[in-house]
């Protein structure tokens, strides 16, 4: 958490910089989390389109990428979703022709080595 | 128990902390308890972390301050430690509740606590029961059964009279369930 | 030199608005106000001005529109009175604290009910806690200068707040005097061109403006907003010093009228303070010590100055033009707030006069002034001038 500001410091009161719902992630907010079997991927960008919070990434590739069947995908391809900004919707997995991404639990993803240390 | 036992939840907006905190409050009114409740507001959306408190008394409250040195800590959200200093003021006779599958030393580095911490798979409860992320009741379960604050049929008189209007006899029924496995499950 | 011309206070606030050449201007007709716009119209229309006119269906949609013209940096000006202030009164609060310096001609109209377009500061007295510099104006000529003042005070970059200029509806808005208009390239040079500098558009310095702020922030904007406001007696003073290089004469935060050895004075705003004069005039010539103290800045009001300038006199009677109901009337409070301070306090009556446009006559105030003399005071109890029964 940034330091708060003094009056005195604040710009005009209260302007501030532009785009700033860019530094504000909002990846904190899931409780699900979207996990891309990238082996069963048709590069459809239909989970690009519906992601609310555009926070899967797509690019122009030459080289193409390696996807379902073994298939080198070229033109546009989706990478691995942004975490900073998924808000663990889900939109993503459900619109997924190729049910290549499903949800998972957020704790299962980040604390999957947790021991029991022990009773009550 | 302090003359005043307060209890301050830590949750994102839709996960039912103000909830939460208001039907701990209710049912120790239902026990003939002076209590107070009410939410801190961020931004109202789904997501944004929330605080909710509950006071608890055997005098009249007039104070209308937030709770600044609780008995109890209640985390709805793993992932809300990272960003929220949710011990702050917890002394180490009180409790933090963490709503967590495995309750592990990372949780206490994570919420800068070293008293007793409890965990208790609150989401996963309601997931399974509810199909939706709502932990506040399996969390009051844990709650009551590590500090006796208030009796389970108090909790579960609210939580009918509560609900009952609104979701039905089946989800209230539901959320019965929740609370006796919250209760039940609660774990070091 | 510049020309004399017989107009209304409206045509004033048009002629300083043809100068002030403001890039967009929105506006709704409501009486007293409408001749401002309809005289500027005919401007905009002719080609005198470089104005972009935006019809509008309401004041509120006035006032928002002028806010995003201003916020994109543009100079936007509208003006109102009466109900139209009220109804714009959502983005009159607004307009302070995003630090837009939107000026505002008002015409002053008692607010409703009972329904009434003629003129008394009901309108106002209920926007002055909301954060706009406020002038107000004595006749048209008043109107005119106080416009050229307001525009440079509100823009100035230690400022950046939105200014009202107000003047009595009808009595000054429809009364035709004559108006010395000074040369316009003087006046342009004075009123100069919007800073680009906080535009939306200037994408040099892209920004965000009207961020939320939650109970962390929000004091400390609303403390840096008075830190402005209290800047605006020095910007004040600079920008009178320039004006006054222009029109011959000085530009005070108050006029203080045959004061130095006042025994009685009364202190009333806008038209009825040159009605006083007169009655000053009269009374002075029959040997008695009476003067007058008439506030021209009102937000922020110079409560130091004020005292300064009465601190010799022994009884004071402020006329107001409203009523706060259950309370002391608005310049009354001020004038006993300001005067709290002397060690030795004069007396004090609190008058309430010419509600919905009731004529105030300059026997009236000779009767206020023997009163004063007489010390028959009750400065806790308000007397009502010409009220039946």
């Amino acid at each position: 958490m940034s330091e708060k500001k003094s009056w005195e410091d604040l710009e005009l009161a209260i302007e501030l910089p532009p785009a700033t719902s860019l530094g504000y992630k909002t990846g904190g907010w899931r409780i699900v989390r979207p996990v891309w079997n990238a082996a069963e991927c048709i590069h459809c960008m239909i989970c690009v389109a519906y992601c609310p919070d555009m926070a899967i990434p797509a690019e122009k590739s030459e080289e193409g990428t390696v996807g379902k069947g073994g298939r080198v995908f070229k033109g546009a391809v989706r990478r691995e979703t942004n975490f900073d900004y998924c808000k663990g919707c889900g939109i993503c997995a459900h619109e997924c022709p190729t049910k290549c991404l499903s949800m998972i639990r957020e704790e299962e993803a980040e604390q999957a080595a947790c021991k029991v240390p022990g009773e009550v | 128990m302090n003359d005043v036992y307060e209890v301050r939840m830590h949750g994102r907006a839709g996960q039912g902390a103000k909830s939460g905190a208001q039907l701990l409050a209710e049912a120790a009114f239902l026990e003939g308890k002076y209590i107070q409740s009410f939410p801190e507001y961020g931004s109202e959306r789904r997501g944004a972390p929330t605080v909710a408190y509950t006071k608890i008394a055997e005098r009249v409250l007039r104070s209308h301050e937030p709770v600044l040195n609780p008995d109890a800590v209640l985390v709805l959200d793993f992932g809300i430690m990272r960003s929220i200093p949710v011990a702050v003021g917890l002394g180490q006779d009180g409790i933090l509740i963490v709503n967590t599958k495995v309750c592990s030393s990372e949780i206490k580095q994570l919420a800068g606590f070293d008293g007793p911490t409890y965990g208790v798979d609150a989401t996963g409860i309601s997931l399974e029961l509810l199909d939706m992320d709502t932990p506040n009741v399996p969390m009051l379960g844990a709650l009551v059964k590590l500090t006796g604050v208030v009796k389970m049929e108090s909790l579960e008189s609210v939580l009918r009279e509560y609900f009952l209007s609104k979701i039905g006899a089946e989800k209230v029924q539901k959320n019965v369930t929740m609370l006796h496995r919250g209760f039940d499950e609660v774990s070091a | 030199m510049g020309v004399k011309k017989a107009i209304t206070g409206a045509q004033a606030a048009a002629e300083a608005m043809r100068q002030i050449n403001p890039d967009v201007v929105v506006a709704y007709p409501i009486t007293p106000q409408t001749p401002i716009v309809e005289h500027f119209a005919t401007y905009v229309a002719n080609g005198i001005v470089d104005t972009e006119m935006v019809p509008v269906e309401s004041e509120h949609s006035a006032m928002s529109a002028a806010v995003g013209a201003e916020a994109a940096g543009a100079r936007a000006m509208s003006a109102t009175s009466s109900q139209g202030l009220a109804l714009m009164w959502e983005i009159v609060a607004a307009t302070p604290g995003l630090r837009l310096p939107i000026v505002m001609p008002l015409v002053n109209r008692t607010i409703s009910a009972p329904l009434n377009i003629h003129g008394d500061h009901s309108d106002v007295m209920g926007v002055t806690t909301l954060g706009w510099i406020q002038i107000f104006s004595e006749n048209a000529q008043e109107v005119y200068e106080n416009l050229l003042l307001a525009i440079r005070v509100a823009e100035d970059e230690r400022i950046q707040l939105p200014a009202m200029v107000n003047q009595d509806g009808f009595i000054t808005s429809h009364a035709i005097e004559p108006v010395e208009i000074y040369d316009d390239d003087k006046v342009r040079a004075f009123v100069g061109t919007r800073s680009m500098e906080r535009g939306l558009l200037n994408v040099a310095h892209p920004r965000t403006i009207g961020a939320m702020a939650l109970p962390d922030y929000l004091l400390e904007v609303k403390r840096a907003q008075e830190e402005a406001m209290s800047r605006v007696f020095e910007v004040y003073h600079s920008v009178a010093k320039e004006l006054s290089a222009i029109t011959g004469h000085e530009h005070p935060l108050f006029e203080a009228y045959r004061l130095d050895d006042a025994e009685a004075a009364v202190v009333v705003l806008n038209s009825a303070a040159g009605t006083a004069k007169v009655a000053v005039d009269a009374m002075r010539d029959r040997g008695m010590r009476v003067g007058l103290l008439k506030p021209i800045l009102f937000r922020p009001f110079p409560y130091a100055e004020i005292r300064d300038a009465l601190k010799n006199v022994s009884a004071i009677g402020v006329l107001d033009r409203s009523m706060d109901f259950g309370a002391y009337a608005p310049v009354y409070s001020e004038l006993r707030n300001s005067l709290f301070e002397l060690d030795k306090r004069p007396k004090l009556q609190s008058y309430v006069f010419g509600l919905g446009g009731r004529d105030i006559l300059r026997g009236d105030i000779e009767v206020v002034f023997d009163e004063l003399l007489s010390g028959s005071l009750d400065p806790e109890r308000q007397r009502y001038i010409g009220l039946r029964g």
